[in-house]
């Protein structure tokens, strides 16, 4: 990828960030012909040369076990991140770690979307209008009908497997031919779908930005680019680079051979191959500047190479830094015109920051004992899972929370690494010797984890603002995070809790968790389930977002967010499909508004 | 068993940034103290622990146990993993050295972990020297049997072996890490993935009529 170091030019758009949103962002406007600068302050990074794809634990240290500095693992595609940055702190207003946020990020080309799960669930249409439907969350300023055309672009760009036709409440069919054939299942999976099914939990199969079969370079490019000789060009070629899933290998070190989605190989490829894109990296935004007219006219970074500040030009200024990261740049873009950070007149930069409601429960399963040796890598992520079910028991008023949540099931004969067997004692009365190798045998492969994810209600009480007392290693101001959940969200889990369990025993097992009755012991730190999202809410009143429906600032006209921070309320989906979706759909105003000459 | 710490064959020489860098626990998780590593643009490569190679792996850390405790150790893991006719011990797949390479480890959880193994040798040891006025090396299988069984579950373990207890459950779970991590340990349980494959075929019928899935 092209790396500059410094530039004078006057490009039409800069985005910041290099991620989902700001790759969705740069691949579509530089299709449309605009000239676009993308700042990312991570390096480079190029998964086919640096993915480790068949190395072995044994061959990292630890075994490939998370540390503060690998969290995820040696081999994990994090590059400089984790739960801390080195020398880019951020700080919490309250000591309970209940009412803190954990805050994950990732300093690379491609950000998170390099070692995500690669779950890309379409929100439904009760989730864009969550208050009219109950009375709780902010309804969003589009309805389905409005993204729907760009979830089927987004799914035939990226290439997403599931299948439709299901017609379950609340959780949107793909119009045929767009989805990429589901895997079929494990056993453990389809275990668990009988005893689902028992129970009246639909169980199908899940949706994840990977190929199971190579893309039609043919008909798709043609179908997302009708009237775009180069936008077809510069796709089919990307997506005859990109080979199928071979059914091994774990997507969270990425995909060397570009089967699962990265913005590395599916976005900024082509968008650098339409001629229309400068990269710079190792560049981390400090602010957005505005001119005597009140508008954007480009941002100034930290060049961290020679930590030196640099300013670039734009006609117009793409934030998608990451929700809350974008919310810092904001706050900290502060001029007379706008004391409180840039776009800020409603006073609401920062504020509703959610993430998703999150709660698990183990079983270990005897029907899966004494199976003969079978390769169950797969996908590396769930074949099934199940969406949420309980649409009308809720409007019967006989649940105790508000929205729901979708189930994501782990387990089966993974492959062994750091912490295998780790507290089996409690299986085999403390067997060591002969007896602990036979229960290694016996036992391996009939864990089962089941994972809830669930709708976060946007709070008054979780939010992030500028610490005034400090400063990270590059001079920027850092974010102090404030957060609370509410009675629906804790509720929710111990409703995830008594479900998980129920399910096991129905499976015949035996539950190796702490089953909570008190969802607030159970939740997930705030921010830990990883789908940070808010901060610069849109919304239909200015008074009571920071964006309209086009994710453009009310204030600065010029001025686009196009990551999770638009969203006015968390859907129990997993938030990157929907990212992409809005910002290709951000993409295509602001190329009409250069169009007409209204930038 | 040879005083080899790591599985790692590749092992290059590593340009630290500056003596700070080199000395581990500046790399750990406070990131008001976290050492700031950059990479640099010119021929020499400077080791970042939150930037490493991941092709060639190294460990950035050196080890601390002695060559006595490591083979103290080498007894305790093939009492907990022997030889048997699927499989060879762990002190010879090289259990202690993962876990000399676990305990010497800059981080929060190995400090705590190198106090817990050194502690608990020492312990064992002494335990041995209690009841058979011997270091448990020189006991006999059933001598060592009769105080692993004491300590083989912290759960079940009395007030007086409770840190034992503790100090078995770990060396258990590391190796067992160690162990299962190996080719000889994954053929052991039966892990056959990690190659790639043309179709994903899913359970075959004998699988599936095992699990009642299909008569
Ligand atoms: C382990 C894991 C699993 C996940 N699984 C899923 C899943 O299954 N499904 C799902 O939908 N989502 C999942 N997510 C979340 C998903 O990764 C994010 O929603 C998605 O990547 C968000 O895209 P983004 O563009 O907003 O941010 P990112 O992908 O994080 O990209 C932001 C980029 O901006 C850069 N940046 C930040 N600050 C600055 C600055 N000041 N100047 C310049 N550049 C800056 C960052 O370095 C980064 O590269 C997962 C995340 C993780 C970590
Ligand atoms: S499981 Fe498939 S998609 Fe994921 S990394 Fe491996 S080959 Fe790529």
């Amino acid at each position: 990828m092209s790396v500059m170091q410094a530039d004078t030019q006057e490009y039409d758009v800069i985005i910041v960030g290099s991620g989902a949103g700001g790759g969705m962002s740069a691949y579509v406007l530089t299709i449309a012909g605009l000239k676009v600068l993308m700042l990312e302050a991570g390096r480079d990074y190029d998964p086919v040369k640096e993915t480790p794809m068949f190395n072995w634990p044994k061959d990292a240290p630890l075994r490939d076990a998370g540390t503060p500095d690998r969290p995820f693992g040696f081999y994990n595609a994090t590059v400089d991140g984790g739960w801390q940055v080195p020398g880019e702190p951020y700080s919490q207003a309250s000591s309970d770690p209940k009412q803190q946020f954990s805050w994950w990020r990732a300093r690379m080309m491609g950000g998170r979307t390099n070692h995500w799960g690669r779950i890309s669930l379409r929100n439904g249409p009760y989730d864009f209008k969550p208050y009219s439907r109950d009375g709780l969350g902010f309804d969003w300023p589009v309805s389905y009908e409005d993204i729907a055309p760009y979830y089927d672009k987004t799914e035939m760009l990226v290439g997403v497997y599931g299948e439709t036709g299901h017609n379950l409440e609340n959780t949107p069919d793909s119009p045929a031919g767009i989805l990429q054939p589901p895997p079929k299942p494990r056993a453990y999976e389809l275990l668990a779908k009988k005893a689902c099914n028992e129970m009246d939990i639909p169980v199908i199969p899940g949706h994840l930005a990977i190929l199971t079969k190579r893309q039609d370079h043919k008909v798709l490019p043609k179908k997302l680019f009708p009237n775009n000789p180069l936008g077809q060009k510069v796709t089919a070629d990307s997506m005859q680079a990109r080979a199928a899933c071979f059914w091994a290998t774990h997507c969270g070190r990425g995909c060397s051979i570009k089967a699962a989605f990265q913005s590395t190989t599916v976005l900024i490829p082509p968008a650098l191959a339409t001629g229309n894109l400068n990269i710079i990296s190792n560049a981390m935004v400090r602010e957005v500047t505005l001119n005597a007219a009140g508008k954007a006219d480009g941002v100034i970074y930290i060049d961290k190479t020679s930590r030196q500040e640099r300013k670039v030009k734009g006609r117009a200024v793409v934030v998608a830094a990451s929700a809350a990261e974008t919310s810092r740049i904001f706050l900290n873009s502060r001029s007379s015109l706008f004391p409180d950070g840039i776009a800020n007149s409603s006073g609401l930069v920062g504020k509703y920051l959610m993430d998703s409601v999150g709660g698990g429960v183990t079983g270990q399963i005897p029907a899966l004992e004494g199976l003969p040796p079978m390769n169950e890598d797969g996908s590396s992520g769930h074949h099934l899972y199940q969406p949420w079910w309980l649409y009308k028991e809720q409007k019967a008023g006989k649940l105790n929370f508000a929205k729901g949540y979708h189930i994501e099931m782990s387990g089966g004969r993974t492959m062994p690494g750091a912490g295998v067997f780790g507290g089996l004692e409690s299986f085999t009365d403390g067997a060591y010797g002969k007896d602990y190798k036979d229960a290694c045998r016996r036992y391996y492969g009939t864990f089962v984890h089941f994972a809830g994810r669930g709708s976060m209600i946007p709070n008054e009480d979780s939010f992030c603002e500028i610490d005034s007392d400090r400063v990270d290693q590059w001079g920027i101001p850092i974010l102090k995070f404030h957060w609370k959940w509410s009675d629906h969200e804790t509720n929710m889990v111990a409703h995830m809790h008594k479900t998980f369990a129920e399910i096991i025993e129905q499976m015949g097992g035996k539950v190796t968790s702490t089953i909570h009755s008190d969802g607030s012991k159970a939740i997930s730190n705030g921010g830990s389930i990883i789908h940070e999202i808010g901060g610069t809410i849109m919304g239909a009143d200015r008074g009571k977002s920071v964006l309209n429906q086009y994710c453009q600032s009310w204030d600065v006209p010029n001025l686009f967010v196009t990551d999770g921070a638009p969203f006015p309320s968390k859907a129990d989906k997993n938030p990157t499909l929907t990212i992409m979706a809005l910002a290709w759909r951000t993409s295509d105003y602001i190329v009409e508004q250069f169009k007409q000459r209204a930038i | 068993m040879s005083n080899s710490t790591t599985n790692l064959h590749r092992r290059q020489t590593l340009k630290l940034l500056g003596a700070a860098a080199a000395s581990a626990p500046l790399l750990g998780f406070s990131a008001s103290s976290a050492a700031v590593q950059a990479k640099t643009k010119g021929a020499e490569v400077i080791f970042s622990p939150t930037d490493p190679d991941l092709l060639n792996p190294v460990v950035h850390w050196s080890m601390k146990l002695t060559q006595q405790e490591l083979e103290e150790l080498a007894v305790l893991v093939d009492v907990i993993i022997p030889a048997d006719d699927q499989s060879p011990a762990a002190s010879s797949l090289g259990a202690p050295g993962f876990i000399n390479e676990w305990v010497s480890a800059p981080y929060p959880q190995q400090e705590r972990d190198l106090v817990l193994v050194r502690g608990g040798i020492v312990w064992l040891n002494a335990e041995a020297r209690k009841r058979f006025n011997q270091s448990f090396r020189q006991l006999n299988a059933m001598q060592r049997e009769q105080i692993c069984d004491d300590i083989c579950l912290e759960s079940r373990a009395k007030p007086e072996h409770r840190y034992g207890a503790r100090f078995f459950a770990k060396v258990r779970d590391l190796a067992a890490t160690a162990f299962y991590t190996t080719t000889e340990g994954m053929a052991d349980i039966g892990y056959i993935g990690n190659r790639p494959m043309q179709t994903f075929e899913g359970p075959s019928d004998e699988v599936l009529r095992m699990l009642k899935l299909k008569s």
